[in-house]
Formats: structure tokens, C-alpha cells, sequence
């Protein structure tokens, strides 16, 4: 590495390497061999053109805010830090485009697009800390993802390496590049197929006006069938948000947004477009939401308190770290109308467990985040959490969801993917790794489990008690 | 029909080497190159699987005609927001999606794949699988599911889809205006990062045609702010749908039609022939003549791409050629979904 990276950007003391031992995911750690700190693409191309020539593992990682593992290094490769690659090299207003750098924030597109009107629509509640290329790497959400769409549907190009160090070019700014969809099958591959260098993403112009309505309900169910009601209306909010009381009351402490904590869920709906769409809408909203059963309502009267209902939506995770020494955060996605069921679930989980468990809800797109509390210094309780988040996961696949609707497999569902998916389907991911990484040298051993994995699991997916292709051998 | 009969003539073709050719309606048989191989009829296996309304997502089976899809939204009030052309009645939705065609609201809306959350694929060997789902989010796994729409066919026969769907806009207006192309280019531009309820641009012969769509009061405001006349919604609803069904009279003729796509913002193409732009510059339809190579020339330099969309000699190739570690990557992804090669050969690049 020293051969062609400068000295500050190669570190192997453990007082340096430490700091990169783990990104949110905390419960699990471990040492890089190497932490590698590239500034140019000819750096990265030479660092993955070694490492793989070596069979040395190589894990990228952006800011380390993942919370799936995604960025857990090898304890016996390289740590690829895209931290430096900071830069925004271009905003082109009138294509509506910037091409950034991964190393770049969420939010920095934002604030270097703002002085034309223009904004980058997927704003993840970490967006102040989180990089484009870890989104992209996670094809994250935000709030806003109902209206304005995931990662996926907001970067038009990106360019990059395989492990080999071959340079890859994938989409264009100009749509519906040929061949196959290669950018859609990069996007959200947990930096598993490619290491991203370049991204050229969307501008959105930014709404005119936005008001959101705060409104409370005394039942965790009704508000989960407000929600089907204001889709059912024809009306596709710019958010729908939904927390529920142990969720408000930790929030609230934290950063004081004015929730209702009598309330046992609150639902966040906001509608953003000229004064005038926007009145129109909060009014039909209201309505809809009086009907189904909404006790209180209010509404934000200027853009300092439509920010203040959502800064307590946005520090839900934070405010939730103040109130307990651990949490685990789930991110299952499920059918909107099958909430109930799971929120069900998820209680008679906490009593199962003897853990707590505040819940905040992408409601509009059914993707949960159940926050389950523990303490990692008592006995047992990290393994009781993590029992507790394996069986609300299999539960939102019972439902017809899946285990994870944005923050990505990583190192902590995979063992769930045996579960979701069918040994042939996992499989064929593995195959499609190949296609990309022969070696599986980059960021090994996350997301897609091997089989021998699933079997050890004991999970092989028994379908009309008999096991799916008992052809195939087990390990 | 059912899956198994799918599955059992692909796993058939695979023990053999038979090149299988599937096929829905038979409206896109002009797109993409020559189509080869036996027929398999993928009409029998239709029906709509699932559709909630509230859920935003609909599923049905490849064979279902994407009419009747259509109208079962419309009952509901939704559509698909792709708005994807037909080219015929017999459209399906496997057809729908292996091609990937999005329509004039593509620009504003999104693509097909942008909508397209879960497939079940019978692969080369005759295997289901499914991935994606029916939520709006699902990041489990590698998106295989919209890697599938726009393969031609080439990686998996596409058994069932689920699409999200949105509601319908309350209401519409079309919109007429006088200006030369590379003005229109960079008033479509502007006007797309400004907060206006814009859902469809095509310009032909001077004459730029805008669609607003949204509720009453942001129709009204955004006429104020683009003027122009408008149209009498009959009028509008055929323009639109001639643009998106190439049933407008510059479709017509025999002349090869070039789908060009290039970013949004570039300048009026250099090429001769006739054209007609639409996606707020994004897209260029192109009839003309000149050599395959110029016209791939003059979108490649403005980073842009060229199909050749319809022609009666397709020799040079319908789609662009890809660089050659794509290319490499599109092979290996082809053998690891059909290693035997016998799902449309040919028909999206000669070596897959
Ligand atoms: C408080 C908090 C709130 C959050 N809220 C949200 C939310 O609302 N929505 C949401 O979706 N997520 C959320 N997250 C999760 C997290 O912020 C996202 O997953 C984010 O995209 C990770 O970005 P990062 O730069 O920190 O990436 P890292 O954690 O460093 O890495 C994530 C993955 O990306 C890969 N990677 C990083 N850079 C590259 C690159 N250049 N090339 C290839 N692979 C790369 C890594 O290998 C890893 O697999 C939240 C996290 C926290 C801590």
C-alpha cells in the first residue's frame, strides 16, 4: 500500500485502526488488518488491483453510520475508507444533475443545490452524516421516499471498480441506458459488486410550500387504517410518518417537537407543492383523518415548526440511544394493512423477551423501525434482543414483507435471508456475485449467506414438511 | 396454463439446446433485434394475482393483456405512472416489463423499472424464483427484480410482476406553444426544476405540446406561468395517446425510426431527418437514413445512446454496443440465468 499511497493514508497501528472497528451496528466489532484512505481513483484502483491479486478482503465503507454491518471490516484485509473523496464536482442546473463524489454527504448535495431551487430528494434521517456512496451502497430512504423515491430512483450514473480494478461506467445521465439494468442491481448491493467512485444523481426543484399535519389517535390500529384511508383517497403524501407512545415520550425529552404524548401513536402527514395544491390537500387530508378516527390534529403554522414535527421524526434513533445504554433498530418492511397484526406481535415479543420495544414507522411505505432496548453489560440481554429482532423479522416475512426495507442485510440479517429466499434464489445471487467478484473478495461474507450458512442456521426453508430440493446437499 | 407447463418446456429446451422464443402479444416483435427460436406462448398464463388499492400494488401473471390492467386501475382510480405504450391490442404485461418501454410520462413519473417491485422468473434451467416482493421497500437481496425489466426476455421468462401503482391526477391540461427546437430544449429544462405539475413534453415541427397534470388550482397557476393555448381535452387525450403509440403521422412510413436518448439538456442533434422530442429533451426520435455509425456518433458525444428502433434492415444492430467490461458483465449474468442460451437469443445483443 505505502508503494503507492502516501503515509497518512495508510494506517495499521491499532490506536488508528480502532476507530474503524465497527459503523452503527455496534454490537459487532473487529479490527481491520488495514485501514487504506485513498484520495484518487487511481489510488482505489491500485489498492483493489493488490488486493486482489493477493486474495486480501477489501470492505469499503463511507461514513460508518450503516446499521446492518454493512461496513464491519475483515480482520484480515483492507479497510477501504472512500472518506476523502469529498468533493462535488459539478451542479448543472438546468439538467438537474450534480456529479459528487461517494465521500460526499447526504445533506451536502442538498446544501450545494439549494442556491438554484433545487434539492436531492432521498434525505435519510442520518443525512447529515451518511455519504452518497453508503446510500447508494444501501439504496436508503428517507421521510420523503412515499413521493420522491429511494436511492434507486434517484441516481442516474455511477462510476466505479470491481475488485479487479477494472473501471465500470453504469447508467447514464441520459435514461434508459442499454443492456441490462446494472445500476439498479449496484444500487443497494452493500458495496458487495462494486466500489462506487463517482455518482451522478438527480435534482429535484424544490416544493414551493410544504405544511404537515400532526394528528393523534388513541389506538395504534386505527392510526395504522388512517393510513390506508389517505392512500385510498387518492392522496400520496410528500410523508407519512407514524410513532408510537414510548417512541413520542423518548423523542419529546430529547429534542421537544410538541408531540402529543397522550396520544398511543401520532401520524406525521405532510403535503408539499404550491400554497395553494397544499391548502387543498391538508384540507382533504384532515378530513380523511377525522374520519378515521383521529383524536387531536394540528398543523405546522411556518416552516419552523413544520421542521420542529420533524426534527423529533428525525432524532427518533438518537433520542432512543438517550433512554437506554443499546438498542437494536429493525428496518422489516410489511404490507400497510397487516400492521396490526405485527404491531401485535411485536408486544407480545416484549413480553416474551422482558425487553422494550418503541416502534417508528415509515408508515406510508410499511417499512417499521422497532427499536428494541437492552443493555449490552447485562447477561443475555443482547442475545435476547437479537432473538426478539429475529422473530419480528420472520414475522414480516410470514406477512408478505421482507426483513429489511432500507438499512441492508449486512452482517446482522443474513441469517433471516434463508428464510426470505429459497436455496436456489441465494444461490443465484451468489452466482451473481461471481459475475462481478470470481474471488469474493469484496466485502466478503455479507448479505447473501452461503447454504452451509442457512443450514447451520437450521432454517432451510421446509415447505409442506417436506424440505425445498432435498436434492441439493447439506452441509 | 400453468407454471409448471412453462417450466417444463424451458427445462425441455435446456436438456436439448433448443433456442426459445417467448412471446406475448407479438406487438414489440419489432423491437430489439430479430427474434429466433420457437414460440412460446406466454398469453394462457394471465390473470391478475393480487390488487389492493391501498397497498398501491398490483401483481398479475406475464400472459394478462395490459388493457385489461389498465382498466382494472382505472376502476380504482389509479394507473400505472409509466404510462407504457401498447404498440397494439394485444399487449401483455410480461411484454410490458422484458421490454421496459416507458411512455410521455416517463420524465416526470419515472421509468418501468422504477415501478417494478417483484418477479417470479422461470430462469434457463426451468427454475422459479422470485425476488423483490410486493412493498415498497425491500433491499434484501441483490434488485434482481428490476435488473429484469428491459432483458428482452434474455435472462428469464417473467412469470408475474408486481407493480406499484399511483392514483390518477385529478385533472389535466395540454398545452400548446410556438418555438424552434433548441429554444424548447432549454425552456423544457428550466421549467423542469421549477416546482410545475409538467407530466409530458413533445415538440415536432416547431410546435411544443406540454401535458400538466395535478390537482385544479395547480393547473390553473402553472397555465398562467408557461401561457401558450391549451387544448380541448379530447384533443389532448389523442395527442398523447398518438405520441405514446407512434400513431402520430411522424411514426408513419417506412423510414428508419431511431430512439435516441441523450441528457435532457443537450443541444438539437446534428443528423438529418425528421424528429420529434419528448421527456423534456430526453428523449429523441430520430427518422432518418444516415449510417448506423453516424447517428450512434452524434448521441455518443453527447453522452447519450441510439436504438434502432424500427427498421426493416436491423444489421448494425438495434442497440448500442456496450464497453467491453459491460460486456463481459452482461455475458457471465446471462450464463448464471440461462447457461444454455436458449431464452431470445440475440435479441437484445448477438452474444446473449
Ligand atoms: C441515526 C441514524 C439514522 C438513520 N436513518 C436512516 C434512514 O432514515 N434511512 C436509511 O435508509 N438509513 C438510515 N440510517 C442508516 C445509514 O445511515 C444508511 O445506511 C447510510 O446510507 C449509510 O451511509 P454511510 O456513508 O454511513 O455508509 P457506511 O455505513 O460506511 O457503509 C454502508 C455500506 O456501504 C458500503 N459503501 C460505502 N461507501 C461505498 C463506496 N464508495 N462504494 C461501495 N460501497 C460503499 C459499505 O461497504 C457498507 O456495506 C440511519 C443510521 C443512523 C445511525
Amino acid at each position: 500500500m505505502r508503494a503507492f499511497l502516501p503515509a497518512r493514508a495508510v494506517l495499521y497501528e491499532e490506536e488508528d485502526t480502532r476507530p474503524y472497528e465497527c459503523d452503527g451496528l455496534t454490537a459487532y466489532r473487529r479490527l481491520p488488518m488495514v485501514v487504506a484512505l485513498p484520495e484518487t481513483e487511481e489510488q482505489v484502483r491500485q489498492v483493489l488491483q493488490t488486493c486482489a491479486a493477493m486474495g486480501v478482503p477489501v470492505v469499503p465503507r463511507g461514513a460508518g453510520t450503516g446499521l446492518s454491518g454493512g461496513a464491519l471490516p475483515p480482520g484480515d484485509g483492507i479497510l477501504l475508507s472512500m472518506a476523502k473523496f469529498m468533493r462535488i464536482l459539478r451542479v448543472d442546473p438546468l439538467a438537474r444533475i450534480a456529479v459528487v463524489q461517494p465521500g460526499v454527504r447526504n445533506a451536502a448535495i442538498s446544501e450545494a443545490a439549494a442556491p438554484f431551487g433545487l434539492y436531492y430528494a432521498p434525505d435519510p434521517s442520518s443525512q447529515i452524516a451518511c455519504t452518497i456512496g453508503g446510500n447508494v451502497a444501501e439504496n436508503s430512504g428517507g421521510v420523503h421516499c412515499l413521493k420522491y423515491g429511494l436511492t434507486v430512483h434517484n441516481v442516474l450514473r455511477l462510476r466505479g471498480f470491481t475488485i479487479n480494478g477494472e473501471p465500470v461506467e453504469i447508467g447514464a445521465e441520459a435514461p434508459d441506458a442499454p443492456g441490462y439494468d446494472l445500476l439498479a442491481l449496484a444500487i443497494g448491493s452493500e458495496g458487495m459488486l462494486v466500489v462506487v467512485t463517482e455518482v451522478t444523481v438527480k435534482l429535484l426543484p424544490q416544493p414551493q410550500f410544504a405544511k404537515v399535519i400532526m394528528a393523534s389517535f388513541d389506538d395504534l390500529e386505527v392510526a395504522g387504517r388512517a393510513v390506508a384511508e389517505v392512500i385510498a383517497a387518492g392522496i400520496i403524501p410528500a410523508g407519512l410518518e407514524m410513532m408510537d407512545r414510548p417512541a413520542t415520550h423518548a423523542v419529546e425529552q430529547f429534542v421537544g417537537a410538541g408531540y402529543d404524548l397522550d396520544a398511543a401513536a401520532i401520524l406525521l402527514c405532510e403535503s408539499d407543492g404550491t400554497p395553494e395544491e397544499v391548502e387543498d390537500e391538508i384540507k382533504r387530508i384532515r378530513e380523511v383523518l377525522q374520519r378515521a378516527g383521529a383524536s387531536r390534529m394540528s398543523e405546522s403554522r411556518s416552516e419552523a415548526e413544520r421542521l420542529r414535527f420533524w426534527s423529533g421524526r428525525k432524532a427518533a434513533f438518537p433520542a432512543v440511544g438517550r433512554i437506554s445504554p443499546d438498542y437494536y433498530c429493525m428496518d422489516g418492511t410489511i404490507p400497510r394493512k397487516r400492521l396490526g397484526e405485527v404491531l401485535n406481535f411485536i408486544g407480545q415479543m416484549e413480553k416474551k423477551y422482558g425487553l422494550r420495544c418503541p416502534n417508528v414507522f415509515h408508515a406510508g411505505d410499511g417499512n417499521l423501525h422497532p427499536l428494541i432496548l437492552f443493555d449490552a453489560n447485562k447477561p443475555d440481554e443482547l442475545h435476547r434482543a437479537e432473538q426478539f429482532a429475529a422473530e419480528v423479522l420472520e414475522k414480516c416475512i410470514e406477512v408478505g414483507g421482507t426483513i429489511t426495507g432500507e438499512h441492508g442485510v449486512g452482517i446482522e440479517k443474513i441469517n433471516q435471508m434463508c428464510v426470505q429466499f429459497r436455496p436456489e434464489e441465494l444461490e443465484l445471487f451468489l452466482a451473481v456475485k461471481r459475475a462481478f467478484d470470481p474471488a469474493g473478495l469484496l466485502n466478503p461474507g455479507k448479505a447473501v449467506p452461503t447454504l452451509a450458512r442457512c443450514a447451520e442456521y437450521g432454517r432451510m426453508r421446509v415447505q409442506r414438511g417436506k424440505l425445498a430440493h432435498p436434492e441439493l446437499p447439506r452441509f | 396454463m400453468s407454471l409448471e407447463s412453462l417450466q417444463t418446456a424451458i427445462r425441455d429446451a435446456a436438456a436439448s439446446g433448443a433456442q426459445l422464443r417467448l412471446r406475448g402479444g407479438g406487438t414489440k416483435d419489432f423491437y430489439g433485434n430479430a427474434p429466433r427460436g420457437s414460440i412460446i406462448d406466454t398469453r394462457a398464463y394471465a390473470g391478475i394475482v393480487s390488487y389492493e388499492p391501498t397497498e398501491l400494488v398490483v401483481t398479475a401473471r406475464c400472459g394478462t393483456a395490459l388493457s385489461e390492467l389498465e382498466s382494472a386501475l382505472e376502476g380504482e382510480g389509479q394507473c400505472l405512472p409509466f404510462e407504457p405504450p401498447h404498440f397494439g391490442a394485444q399487449a401483455t404485461l410480461g411484454g410490458c416489463v422484458a421490454a421496459g418501454l416507458s411512455g410521455p410520462r416517463r420524465a416526470s413519473a419515472g421509468a418501468l423499472r422504477d415501478f417494478l417491485l417483484g418477479v417470479k422468473i422461470v430462469d434457463g434451467r426451468g427454475r422459479v424464483m422470485s425476488f423483490g416482493g410486493q412493498v415498497m421497500k425491500n433491499v434484501a437481496g441483490y434488485d434482481v427484480a428490476r435488473m429484469i425489466a428491459g432483458t428482452l426476455g434474455t435472462l428469464g421468462l417473467i412469470a408475474e410482476a408486481s407493480l406499484k401503482v399511483l392514483p390518477r391526477a385529478p385533472a389535466e391540461l395540454s398545452l400548446r406553444l410556438e418555438m424552434p427546437l433548441e429554444r424548447a430544449i432549454e425552456a423544457m429544462n428550466r421549467w423542469a426544476g421549477r416546482p410545475l405539475p409538467i407530466t409530458a413534453t413533445a415538440w415536432h415541427e416547431g410546435e411544443l405540446t406540454l401535458r400538466l397534470s395535478g390537482a385544479d388550482v395547480a393547473l390553473r397557476s402553472a397555465r398562467q406561468a408557461l401561457g401558450g393555448t391549451a387544448l380541448d381535452a379530447a384533443q389532448a387525450q389523442a395527442r398523447w395517446r398518438a405520441v405514446r403509440e407512434h400513431t402520430h403521422p411522424f411514426f408513419a412510413g417506412n423510414e428508419p425510426l431511431w430512439r435516441i436518448a441523450v441528457p435532457s439538456a443537450a443541444g438539437p442533434l446534428a443528423l438529418e431527418g425528421k424528429t420529434l422530442v419528448e421527456w423534456s429533451g430526453g428523449l429523441r426520435w430520430l427518422r432518418s437514413s444516415a449510417e448506423a455509425g453516424a447517428v450512434r456518433d452524434a448521441a455518443r458525444a453527447v453522452g447519450g445512446h441510439a436504438t434502432l428502433f424500427r427498421a426493416s434492415d436491423k444489421s448494425a444492430g438495434a442497440f448500442m454496443p456496450l464497453p467491453p467490461v459491460l460486456a463481459r458483465l452482461h455475458r457471465e449474468l446471462k450464463n448464471v440465468f440461462d447457461p444454455a442460451g436458449i431464452l431470445n437469443p440475440g435479441r437484445l445483443y448477438p452474444e446473449l
